[in-house]
């Protein structure tokens, strides 16, 4: 079921060793709209990480509320999904027991949810693969069954940490395609995670653009692109060009500061 | 391959039975390969001390170690989950484990005597310390090892507590489980000699069998003895490692 999600005012800081409070998201206020494709772009240590665990609960923020169809939500493990760029496939199961992993935890019976897991194999071209062990499968394929297993206990909003950044680039733009077309159908509503400028506008509605830390939104960034996208057409290149003077004001050193410190 | 595996066997053999035979070292030193046949022989035969045949012994030896063991596996392997998932567990145990590892299960023997008499306990006793520790210590680095990722993905996915322990932390620590218990198994075998030697009631045993051989200064039976312990404990090493190698197929 596609859910809007809306983010009030998240706080989290860490306590640090030397005693104080280390805060790395300060008042993220953000609304997604069901079924929106969204974008959120930072470079590395930006928070992104942290905001996506807040949101799947496996965090709670110090401050602020994520409501889920404009209802707080305290308890969001098991009703959002999280794919992450870190292959975490259990690897002593098959592909198809890890697709039906969270079928599993919810106490589906095994035959049900096999037959549920392998139509996904099927839809996602995987069904040779069903009985490899995981470290018999490709980068690519593996997060194809990371997708997999989070698109089959249907959660109310998907999560994607930088899903494709340890991909080459040729599996991670075929990748985009598959999840832009897996979108189309589903229209699950889907915040990615991402420091590419090219992946955001490629892929998402509309780019939120994170601080350094401690992290809020800086700009939400409209993507008038009409679908299925082309890479190479200039309307795109222009985006691009135009998200990286953003984004690179807000993460690059200046060129005057550092002639002058060389 | 497979021929080599026999060829340094074949030529150690071959080497002792030169020795023996040119002279070299006496045979009140050293029982000859063929007397040691003749010995193993006689000990399935007619056995020792007589009328207490070998196979009987090997028996008596592997319920020995195999209770011992199953003791240690099944204590070993849940507080090993124990103190490897639980830090307050880890902070209150670990130091009285560490204090009693370094103790060797022989230095067990008088106190294991004196609580649990002479006889089959005492040495199962002796065995279940000696397969205890490595289980123990394997399968807790096994649990603090298990990544934060696999542990994420179960909890993202809604796992409850129960879940996590038996569908994520115990199979991702299995390879770091099944290590602890081969390890402890070989502890286990070695430790059998000398806890028979704390007496043994029915009489029988390999390692009281050796001793009674001793006693009737039988060196070929004391070797034919020791090569029956070499065998059956390279058996067991086979088949844990089969065990192993098709419950870790997935690595």
């Amino acid at each position: 079921m596609p859910t809007d999600l809306t983010l009030e005012h998240l706080c989290k800081s860490y306590p640090q060793t030397t005693g104080g409070l280390f805060p790395v998201l300060e008042d993220v206020c953000l609304h997604v709209e069901k079924g929106a494709f969204v974008t959120v772009l930072g470079g590395n240590g930006y928070g992104k990480s942290t905001l996506l665990r807040i949101i799947s609960g496996m965090e709670q923020p110090t401050q602020g509320r994520i409501l889920l169809n404009g209802q707080a939500v305290r308890q969001r493990l098991g009703r959002v999904g999280l794919v992450s760029q870190e292959v975490d496939l259990l690897p002593w199961r098959t592909t198809l027991d890890n697709v039906a992993f969270g079928l599993e935890l919810r106490g589906m019976p095994q035959a049900k949810r096999e037959h549920l897991a392998s139509a996904y194999l099927r839809a996602f071209g995987l069904e040779k693969f069903s009985a490899c062990y995981p470290r018999e499968l490709s980068g690519g394929m593996r997060q194809k069954v990371a997708i997999a297993r989070t698109l089959v206990t249907a959660p109310d909003i998907i999560l994607m940490d930088e899903p494709f950044s340890a991909l080459d680039y040729q599996t991670r733009t075929s990748l985009q395609c598959f999840l832009l077309q897996l979108w189309a159908k589903l229209r699950e509503t889907i915040v990615f995670v991402t420091h590419d400028v090219e992946e955001a506008v490629f892929l998402s509605d509309y780019i939120v653009l994170l601080s350094p830390i401690p992290a809020h939104v800086v700009e939400i960034i409209p993507v008038p692109l009409a679908r299925p996208r082309v890479r190479s057409a200039a309307a795109t290149a222009a985006l691009c060009r135009q998200v990286l003077e953003k984004y690179g004001s807000s993460s690059c050193v200046d060129n005057d500061e550092m002639r002058r410190a060389l | 391959m497979r021929l080599l595996r026999w060829v340094g066997l074949l030529a150690g053999l071959m080497l002792w039975q030169g020795l023996c035979s040119a002279g070299i070292v006496g045979s009140a030193m050293l029982a000859s390969p063929a007397q040691v046949c003749a010995g193993l022989w006689e000990l399935a035969v007619r056995g020792m001390p007589p009328e207490f045949l070998l196979h009987k012994h090997v028996l008596h030896s592997l319920l020995l170690v195999g209770t011992g063991f199953l003791g240690a596996l099944f204590t070993g392997v849940p507080l090993g989950l124990l103190l490897g998932g639980s830090r307050s567990a880890r902070a209150v145990l670990e130091p009285v484990f560490e204090f009693f590892r370094p103790v060797p299960p022989l230095a067990w023997i008088p106190l294991s005597v004196l609580w649990l008499g002479i006889g089959f306990k005492s040495a199962v006793f002796i065995i279940f310390l000696g397969a205890f520790f490595p289980i123990l210590v394997n399968t807790c680095s096994g649990v603090r090892n298990v990544s934060a990722g696999c542990i994420g993905v179960a909890e993202v996915l809604g796992a409850s507590r129960r879940d996590i322990w038996l569908k994520v932390l115990l199979p991702a620590s299995l390879p770091s489980i099944l290590a602890g218990v081969r390890i402890s198994m070989g502890i286990a075998w070695m430790t059998l000699v000398a806890a028979e030697f704390t007496g043994v009631q029915q009489g029988y045993g390999l390692g009281y069998m050796i001793m009674t051989a001793r006693d009737l200064q039988r060196l070929d039976m004391i070797m034919a003895g020791m090569a029956v312990i070499g065998l059956i404990g390279l058996a067991i090493e086979h088949c844990l490692g089969r065990i192993a190698r098709y419950l870790l197929r997935w690595r």
